[in-house]
């Protein structure tokens, strides 16, 4: 087998989004396509993933132009995960949103974007030049600017114009510091860069580019103070749309954080401790910005920011424990989060809302999905032995070894506090009796569906949770995995030599 | 607008400006031009029919809906970025080039047929878009 393989995954969901765009009103048909393609892109990701845990880190340059002339697709052991992981998430949101959006937003495309959307991110997993990176989260915003704005009611407007100016102007700045790059090293491939910036002779210069970067990606990815967008838009579209935001459009911005802080920037102390200051704020704003709401999907876009902080500290750190406390986070994260936002989706379809004041009871009248939903919530939270805790022994512990107290005690703090916010979700819309609900006559309740479609609203729900088990409880091979992809970030010149074979 | 004079042109205009497009299209590859020109220019040729002759008649023209070109010319820009892949085991969007030497097109490639795909592309979404703003004006 050839190490083409690594591009299938994009032509998969490019191939899947033309076919789409063939049967444009037929939404029948595109449900059937969108759930095959989604499944054929798992197989192909698990093949990627394997082929690159046995023959290590693989390069195509792209039209057969030589590195660091041509563009490069680099899949290592990070971005094989990643993609995994993108499938995983991808086709169970399909799945979800088969069901969940109504068909009227389905016509206007919204499975051929949805690929698109997917595309764009196994690029941005994959790709090894930075602009091209660039032309990926382009790729990204554009499609998730269309899903979010699908429908076209007036709040997802005002979510959808936050969105699209902060992200817009995130690429502005990424644009800059490509354009400052390339006028110091002359260069846009990013192991070829990593090489030359270390002889560039003002520093000063360097450390500008990397905050243009930093800041960019921190918009991407809702870091503090940059963060705000973020709860303003996430719930206004519907929650399958929300759900793949939540668990992999954020994260698109931390990997770009990861690849920039291993490779191109590594051990700058002015860097990292900024990055470490960041975390801070942003693990404490996100967690009080959670602690005060009633809407559960706000909520949970808070807690998003939360745990945001959680691993750009773990960045900031900086030594292999620490970042595989970071990869075995991001691991746990893009499952658990994709997983909470479809679980609001589900709340909303059986009570009509998702503000929990108005919601009470159902552990009384769906024991079955609350003991789902729990497993999930205490995933989230990191009760031992589930997914969540495991990433923190190492945080915890980098942190300590390291004398960063301060991240330390936001890591604390921040988990305590997740903590209490799903304790208050718990008590209030599992455990209180269900307050006088003001029923819509035309809406369409959970228990009014047909089997399947409760089975299409579930099922993407257990799959996640399955697997956010398996991480809890298999936690030694996902160790093994992060630490692996820890030492090969740490160690970066195996990624530059696989690049441009000295 | 139903001037005599345009409408007069328009009929005459409408397959020299098609021709020119195809010309642009097949020039690309080293001089000035390609797909994306090619495909403005063959739009704006139905656009100025649209406007002499009404938007019914244009789209009697053109027969199927522009925005089918859409897909269809993203399969060929598709297929010519895998057929490497595919049949060669040579990386993503490497260009094939056939040995022989073809007149007035001159050497055919993958190329070729990416910018032939970028073509319809961008007819199809230049005419969707000012057919349902003409539509709806």
């Amino acid at each position: 087998m050839s190490e083409n393989i690594i591009t299938y995954p994009l032509i998969v969901h490019l191939f899947f989004s033309i076919v789409l765009m063939f049967f444009w009103n037929k939404v029948k048909v595109q449900k059937i396509v969108t759930i095959i393609g989604n499944f054929v892109a798992l197989g192909v990701a698990i093949a990627v993933f394997i082929f690159t845990w046995q023959y290590g880190t693989h390069v195509v340059n792209a039209g057969n132009w030589e590195a660091p002339y041509g563009i490069v697709f680099v899949g290592d052991m990070l971005s094989a995960t990643l993609i995994l992981l993108t499938a995983i998430a991808g086709l169970s949101v399909s799945i979800f949103s088969t069901v969940s959006i109504i068909n009227a937003r389905l016509r206007f495309g919204f499975f051929s974007v949805y690929h698109f959307l997917l595309l764009g991110l196994n690029g941005a997993f994959l790709t090894g030049d930075m602009f091209n990176l660039y032309v990926w989260f382009e790729i990204i915003i554009i499609s998730s600017f269309v899903l979010i704005s699908i429908g076209g009611e007036k709040n997802q407007l005002e979510g959808a114009v936050k969105y699209f100016t902060l992200n817009f102007f995130g690429s502005l700045i990424f644009l800059t510091g490509l354009g400052v790059i390339y006028g110091l090293t002359g260069t846009l491939n990013m192991a070829d860069i990593a090489v030359k910036i270390q002889h560039v002779n003002n520093q000063v210069i360097v450390d500008v580019c990397a905050v243009l970067f930093l800041t960019a990606f921190a918009i991407k990815s809702a870091v503090f103070p940059l963060n705000f967008w973020l709860p303003a838009s996430y719930h206004t579209p519907p929650s399958a749309v929300s759900a793949i935001f939540a668990g992999l459009l954020t994260k698109v911005g931390v990997y770009a954080l990861i690849r920039m802080m291993t490779l191109i920037f590594p051990q700058d102390p002015f860097l990292m401790n900024l990055l470490l200051v960041l975390a801070v704020l942003t693990i404490i704003s996100g967690s009080f910005g959670a602690i005060i709401q009633n809407n559960i999907r706000k909520v949970f876009s808070f807690l998003i920011i939360c745990h945001i902080g959680f691993m750009i500290g773990g960045l900031g750190v900086f030594n292999v424990m620490a970042l595989t406390g970071v990869i075995f986070y991001l691991i746990h994260d893009i499952i658990v989060k994709t997983n909470l936002f479809l679980i609001g989706g589900v709340i909303y379809r059986l009570k009509a809302t998702t503000n929990m004041k108005m919601i009470g009871g159902l552990y009384k009248s769906y024991p079955k999905l609350s003991l789902l939903i729990i497993v999930v919530l205490f995933s989230l939270v990191g009760v031992p032995p589930l997914s969540g805790f495991w990433p923190k022994i190492s945080l915890f512990l980098s942190s300590y070894n390291t004398g960063n107290y301060w991240f330390l005690g936001a890591l604390i703090l921040g988990s305590f506090i997740t903590l209490v916010v799903i304790a208050k979700i718990w008590s209030e819309a599992f455990w209180k009796n269900q307050p006088e609900l003001k029923v819509n006559k035309r809406f369409i309740f959970f228990d009014k569906l047909y089997p399947i479609q409760k089975w299409q609203f579930v099922t993407p729900i257990v799959l996640l949770a399955i697997f956010s088990l398996y991480i809890g409880f298999g936690a030694q091979h996902i160790q093994a995995l992060s630490e692996r992809i820890a030492e090969d970030l740490y160690n970066s010149q195996n990624y530059i030599d696989a690049v441009l074979k000295p | 607008m139903k001037t005599l004079i345009l409408k007069t042109a328009s009929d005459i205009l409408l397959p020299v400006l098609l021709l020119f497009s195809v010309f642009i299209l097949l020039r690309g590859h080293y001089l000035p031009g390609g797909g994306f020109v090619g495909g403005l220019i063959a739009a704006i040729a139905f656009v100025l029919d649209a406007f002499a002759n009404g938007l019914k008649n244009t789209r009697k023209i053109i027969k199927i809906h522009p925005g089918f070109l859409m897909p269809l010319g993203l399969l060929i820009s598709f297929s010519s970025a895998v057929a490497p892949v595919f049949f060669y085991d040579l990386p993503f969007m490497t260009g094939l080039w056939a040995s022989g030497h073809i007149p007035v097109i001159g050497k055919v490639g993958s190329a070729l047929f990416f910018d032939t795909g970028v073509y319809f592309v961008v007819v199809g979404v230049s005419l969707t878009i000012i057919f349902t703003i003409s539509e709806n004006a």
